[in-house]
C-alpha cells in the first residue's frame, strides 16, 4: 500500500471557507428558529403571548420556525457538510470556490427573505413550501449553483471511488431540485401573490409527494451522508459494513418517491393511492433500520468510547431516534392507526422526535467534530460543555415526544368517544384543554433544547476565537491497496 | 385524479434513470473491491498547509 507523500503542489489546499460560513451560519439560523418555536409553543399554551400583533401570530410564526430550523439550521449544516466531506473522500479542491461563495450568499438571501415575509402573512400556504415564487426562484439560482459546485468536485475528484456519503449527498441534491420545481409551478397574479398550477386534490397530493419526499431527501438523505463520514471519523472506525451502507442508499432511493399519500388518508385522495402510500411507507422500514444498524455498530468493540466522547454520543443517540422515527412512522401510515393519530399531535410528536432526534442532534455532533477541525484545532473550546448540550437536548427531547404521544392518543380518543345514543362524548374544545398540560411540558422541553443550542452557540464562539482558519493542503492520493 | 397521469410517469423515469445511475455505477467500478473504501477516510488525516 502506497502511503508515501511526494511534496504537495503548491496551492494544493482545499477550499475550506464555505464550509466554515455554512457551519457558523447554522449555529446561528439554529438558534433563531429554535427561540421562535419555543416562542410558538408558549403561545399555544398561553394564546395572549401572540400580544395582539399581527406579525407574532402563530399562523405566521409556525412556517417561520419550521423554515428557520429545516432550511436555515438543517440546510446549512448540510452545505457545510457536504462541501468538507466532498473534498475530503475524493481528495480534491471544491470546483468553482466563487461559486460556492455566492451559493452561501445567495441562501443566506433566501433566509432573510423567509424571515421577512412570513411574519408579513406572504405565503403560498403550501406547508414547508410557504415561500412565495420571487423567493422561490432565488431558491432554485442557489441550487443550481450548489450543484454545480458538488458534482464538479465529484467530477474532479483523485480517489476514483466515490464514498457512499458523497451519494446521499447527491441524491439530496438532486430528489430536492426536481421536488422544488414540480411542486413549485406556480402562476403568478402579483410580486407577493401566486396561485398552484394544479387544483384540488391534484394540488394536495403534489403538495404531499413533495412534502414527504422533502423529509425523505432533505431530512433523511443528506443527513445519512453525515453518519456515514462523521461518525467513523469521530469514532476512528471504519463504518460496520461498507457493504450494508451501499444497499442501504440504493434500497432507500429506490423505495422512497411514493410515500407521500400517507399524508392524505381518509381524504378525497382514491382509497388505492392512499394504500399504495401505506405500503410503500412499511417498506421503507427495511432500509431505514439496516442503515441505522449499520452506523451503530460502527461502535461495535470500541464502546467504551461512548462513555467517554460526548460527540459520539449526539452521533448514535441521534441514530436511535433515527430508528424510532422510522419505527413509528410506518406504523402511523397504517390507515387504522392513523384513524387515531392523524390530525392530533402525536404527528407532532413523531416529526420532532425525527428533528430534534435525528436530524437536530446528528448535526450538532457532525458541527462539534468539523467546527474545531475548520479552525485549526482538533477539539472544541470546552468538551464539557458538549456533554452538558447532549443531556439537556436529550432530556429535552423526551420530555418533548412524551408529552405529546400522550397528548395525541388523548386526543385521538376523545375525538372518537361516541355515546350509545351516537352522539360525541367530548367537545372539540374539552380536548383542547386537556391538552394544556402537555403544552407547558412540551414548552419546558423546548426551553431545555434552545438551552442546549445556546451552550453550543457559546462554545462556538470561544472556539473560533482561540482558533484560527489554516489551509489545509490536500494530500497526495493515497493508491489503491 | 388526472395528476397521477405526470406524477406516476415520472417516477418511472426517475426509476428508469437511477438504474442508469446504478448501471454506470457497477460498470464503472464503483461496486468492485470496495472493502477499503471504508478505511481510507480514515487516513486522509487533515495537515497543515
Amino acid at each position: 500500500m502506497a502511503n508515501d507523500r511526494a511534496p504537495a503542489t503548491p496551492g494544493a489546499v482545499y477550499e475550506d471557507g464555505p464550509v466554515r460560513a455554512f457551519a457558523l451560519a447554522a449555529v446561528l439560523w439554529g438558534v433563531v428558529g429554535m427561540t421562535v418555536g419555543v416562542l410558538i409553543a408558549a403561545q399555544l399554551a398561553w394564546p395572549d403571548l401572540n400580544l395582539g400583533i399581527p406579525w407574532l401570530s402563530y399562523g405566521r410564526l409556525r412556517p417561520l420556525h419550521t423554515n428557520a430550523v429545516i432550511f436555515a439550521f438543517g440546510g446549512c449544516t448540510l452545505m457545510a457538510t457536504s462541501y468538507h466531506v466532498v473534498q475530503r473522500t475524493g481528495q480534491a479542491r471544491l470546483f468553482a470556490p466563487a461559486l460556492a461563495w455566492f451559493h452561501f450568499w445567495c441562501w443566506q438571501l433566501v433566509i432573510v427573505a423567509a424571515a421577512i415575509t412570513l411574519p408579513l402573512g406572504i405565503t403560498r400556504g403550501k406547508e414547508y413550501a410557504e415561500l412565495e415564487w420571487p423567493i422561490g426562484i432565488l431558491i432554485t439560482i442557489a441550487w443550481v449553483a450548489y450543484a454545480i459546485v458538488f458534482f464538479g468536485t465529484i467530477g474532479r475528484r483523485k480517489v476514483r471511488h466515490i464514498y457512499v456519503a458523497n451519494w446521499f449527498f447527491g441524491a439530496f441534491i438532486l430528489a430536492v431540485a426536481l421536488l422544488h420545481l414540480v411542486n413549485g409551478a406556480v402562476i403568478p397574479v402579483t410580486l407577493w401573490k401566486s396561485y398552484s398550477a394544479y387544483a384540488g386534490v391534484q394540488d394536495a397530493m403534489v403538495q404531499w409527494w413533495y412534502g414527504h419526499n422533502a423529509v425523505g431527501f432533505f431530512l433523511t438523505a443528506g443527513f445519512l451522508g453525515m453518519m456515514y463520514y462523521y461518525i467513523p471519523k469521530q469514532a476512528e472506525r471504519p463504518v460496520y459494513s461498507y457493504r450494508l451502507s451501499i444497499v442501504h442508499f440504493w434500497a432507500l432511493i429506490f423505495t422512497y418517491m411514493w410515500a407521500g399519500p400517507h399524508h392524505l388518508h381518509y381524504t378525497a385522495l382514491p382509497d388505492w393511492a392512499q394504500s399504495v402510500g401505506m405500503i410503500f411507507s412499511l417498506v421503507l422500514l427495511a432500509p431505514s433500520w439496516g442503515g441505522m444498524i449499520n452506523g451503530v455498530m460502527t461502535l461495535s468493540g470500541a464502546w467504551h468510547k461512548l462513555r467517554d466522547d460526548p460527540i459520539l454520543k449526539f452521533l448514535i443517540v441521534a441514530l436511535s431516534f433515527y430508528g424510532m422515527s422510522t419505527f413509528e412512522g410506518p406504523m402511523m401510515s397504517i390507515k387504522t392507526v392513523n384513524a387515531l393519530s392523524h390530525y392530533t399531535d402525536w404527528t407532532v410528536g413523531h416529526v420532532h422526535s425525527g428533528a430534534l432526534g435525528w436530524v437536530g442532534l446528528i448535526s450538532m455532533g457532525s458541527l462539534y467534530h468539523l467546527i474545531p477541525r475548520m479552525f485549526g484545532r482538533t477539539q472544541m473550546y470546552s468538551k464539557s460543555a458538549i456533554e452538558l448540550h447532549f443531556w439537556i437536548a436529550t432530556l429535552g427531547i423526551v420530555l418533548y415526544i412524551a408529552a405529546m404521544w400522550i397528548a395525541g392518543v388523548m386526543q385521538g380518543l376523545m375525538w372518537r368517544a361516541v355515546n350509545p345514543d351516537g352522539t360525541l362524548v367530548y367537545t372539540f374544545v374539552e380536548s383542547v384543554k386537556a391538552t394544556w398540560p402537555f403544552y407547558v411540558i412540551r414548552l419546558v422541553g423546548g426551553l431545555l433544547y434552545l438551552s442546549g443550542m445556546l451552550v453550543m452557540a457559546w462554545n462556538v464562539i470561544k472556539t473560533v476565537q482561540v482558533g484560527q482558519s489554516q489551509r489545509v493542503r490536500i494530500p497526495n492520493v493515497l493508491a489503491h491497496a | 385524479m388526472d395528476i397521477l397521469y405526470l406524477l406516476i410517469p415520472f417516477s418511472v423515469v426517475l426509476v428508469l434513470l437511477i438504474v442508469a445511475v446504478f448501471g454506470w455505477a457497477v460498470n464503472n467500478g464503483q461496486l468492485d473491491g470496495f472493502e477499503h473504501e471504508a478505511e481510507r477516510i480514515l487516513l486522509d488525516e487533515d495537515q497543515g498547509a
